[in-house]
């Protein structure tokens, strides 16, 4: 950084706005779609291996291996088949929420007390409909607080898709280094903290509204 | 109406819950399976809604093998209702008891109004309609569990310890709600508990189990008490069942005697005359007021001038069980219970040996007082 350069130039950001607003909404789906489909796969996986109990260390064991792999190894990896494009970070970032949400899922399930489960068998809920309507719903704060953790993770990691070209707002962060400039650099880290804070609250959010029930602990008694 | 016909359940790990079990269990009746942990008393409860499936033998329900109907669908049919109530957390207190009547694919409005009259009628108020399970008490919940349970109105109830995990105030509550459910729906009912006294207040037949899941004996309460089958079944019912009979004997047919009751306006020397330790002093209604000792008696005027002892408590000729008079007697400072009627009229007196003859009659009855 050269002197009397300032950390922030507020003129650059303002004449950069649309532009980072395009950038913006970019991180969003790299970091926020490979949440989605993670969780698309550890709902089901998570059921399997709630019912299965076996099956769960294996899977386990497979996700947190899939997750101690760098990021950066896996892009590469990943380049060989689908190319410098936005899917070879997608891909690798799905594969990381496994950790989190499956085991989320796992744990969301087995809160589901078991006279609750009974009872549910008992009224004549077959297995398909009593996971659906019943332990799913109620396994929905444990997978939400998994959900949580997995976004804004993801959320930080899009950055580093910028070696392959697909960073989102990491675009700014080697841009500012190549031109020894901190404006997008912290404009960038700024950002995608941001990101993350609000997607959390917006998670939040949803939960309170899904789960109306598990905040009213108001018992008279 | 639900046959057991030859039915076990042994485990591959060897232990057998239900050992060659043959019972009838009678239509519109309260049948009360109880036993110590582990003599099969639940797991016989769950074989009739195939939720454990025996390993021998047959289950009936009005004649069908209950293995030829789909379970969900026997489910669908049986009301269940359990020790915690199981309630669905996030489903508002409505749509819990709404549950069977939207499994057998009523409509929503339907299912709902139907769930409003169930609230009403295992009296909670409505406004509890739109809370979540977790907003109210156990005991209010496992009202909820039992309007749950008669959602589709099913002829067949099963109850699994429901009222075991609330306190003894609550639970005496709940007990006198169900006798009262239980003789508006006339439902045919299998209630397990380990509590004999449970047992024997709301069971009109009692099965009692032994551990290693075998059947000891089949009675009505009253043959229970009276004729316990063995010595592991007099042990269960406990040491104070003679006592306990006599809540099957009206009080109706307590032998009383007239006593030595005076009405207050009786002068002291002839309340002197009856030469009694004690005397009963009535209104002109004959409604006691209390108990006056002979030596306490002030030296003139009318019984109205004497300090009485209080009552302990009487007990009614109309409502009452022998029980309460025996409780009556103990009590009374005279040793003489007071029986009176449905105005609180004093009808006679007794003492405890004159009520124990009650007991010695209803065994010449055949051991019941029905």
């Amino acid at each position: 950084m050269s002197d009397g350069e300032p950390l922030v130039r507020w003129d650059w950001i303002g004449d950069h706005a649309g532009e980072l607003a395009d950038y913006t909404g970019v991180h969003l789906r790299l970091g926020l779609l490979p949440v989605l489909f993670g969780l698309i796969v550890s709902v089901p996986l998570g059921i399997l291996c709630h019912r299965w109990r076996w099956v769960y260390p294996p899977v386990l064991t497979v996700a947190n291996i899939l997750y101690s792999i760098p990021s950066l190894a896996l892009f590469m990896i990943f380049v060989r088949y689908t190319g410098l494009t936005e899917q070879t970070v997608m891909i690798p970032l799905t594969l990381y929420t496994l950790s989190v949400l499956v085991p989320n899922v796992v744990d969301g399930l087995a809160s589901v007390p078991e006279p609750v489960r009974q009872a549910a068998t008992a009224m004549g809920f077959g297995t398909v409909r009593r996971v659906v309507q019943v332990e799913l719903p109620i396994a929905v704060p444990v997978v939400i607080a998994g959900v949580r953790v997995a976004a804004v993770s993801s959320i930080s990691l899009v950055a580093v898709g910028q070696l392959i070209g697909q960073g989102g707002l990491g675009y700014y962060i080697t841009r500012g280094l190549q031109l020894d400039f901190p404006t997008p650099i912290v404009t960038a880290i700024v950002l995608i903290m941001l990101l993350a804070l609000a997607t959390d609250a917006l998670l939040v959010l949803a939960q309170r509204l899904l789960t109306p029930w598990s905040r009213s602990k108001v018992t008279s008694s | 109406m639900i046959r057991f016909d030859a039915v076990s359940k042994n485990y591959p790990n060897g232990t057998t819950a239900v050992d060659d079990l043959s019972l009838e269990l009678a239509e519109g009746g309260i049948t009360v399976l109880v036993g110590p942990s582990g003599c099969g008393k639940t797991t016989t409860l769950r074989m009739i809604n195939r939720m454990v499936e025996p390993t021998a033998g047959t289950v009936s329900l009005r004649g069908q093998d209950i293995r030829e109907v789909h379970a969900p669908e026997l489910r669908r049919g049986i009301g269940y209702v359990i020790q915690h109530a199981g309630l669905f957390p996030h489903r508002t207190i409505l749509d819990n008891i709404a549950t069977v009547p939207l499994l057998l694919g009523w409509s929503k409005k339907k299912a709902r109004a139907r769930a409003a009259e169930l609230l009403e009628l295992v009296g909670l108020p409505a406004e509890m309609a739109k809370r979540y399970p977790n907003q109210l008490s156990g005991g209010q919940q496992q009202r909820v569990g039992v309007a749950r349970a008669l959602g589709a109105d099913p002829p067949v109830l099963l109850m699994d310890e429901p009222f075991s995990a609330v306190d003894p105030i609550v639970r005496a509550e709940l007990q006198a709600e169900f006798i009262r459910l239980q003789k508006e729906l006339h439902k045919t009912i299998v209630f397990v508990t380990h509590d004999i006294d449970e047992a024997i207040k709301l069971g009109d037949n009692i099965a009692v189990f032994r551990t290693g899941g075998r059947l000891a004996q089949f009675d009505t309460p009253e043959r229970l008490l009276a004729h316990p089958a063995d010595d592991f079944v007099a042990g269960f019912v406990g040491q104070d069942r003679g006592i306990r009979r006599l809540s099957f004997v009206k009080a109706a047919e307590v032998p009383l005697r007239d006593g030595p009751v005076l009405p207050a306006t009786t002068s002291v020397a002839r309340a002197r005359a009856a030469d009694e330790p004690w005397v009963l002093v009535v209104d002109d209604g004959r409604r006691p007021l209390g108990w006056a000792a002979a030596a306490d008696l002030p030296q003139s005027g009318t019984l109205a001038d004497a300090s009485l002892v209080p009552l302990g408590h009487t007990f009614s000729l109309v409502g009452d069980s022998a029980r309460a008079a025996l409780d009556s007697a103990l009590l009374s400072p005279s040793r003489l219970a007071v029986g009176v009627d449905a105005d609180g009229a004093v009808i006679g007196v007794a003492d405890a040996y004159e009520l124990s003859a009650v007991i010695a009659a209803a065994e010449n009855a055949g051991g019941g007082g029905q």
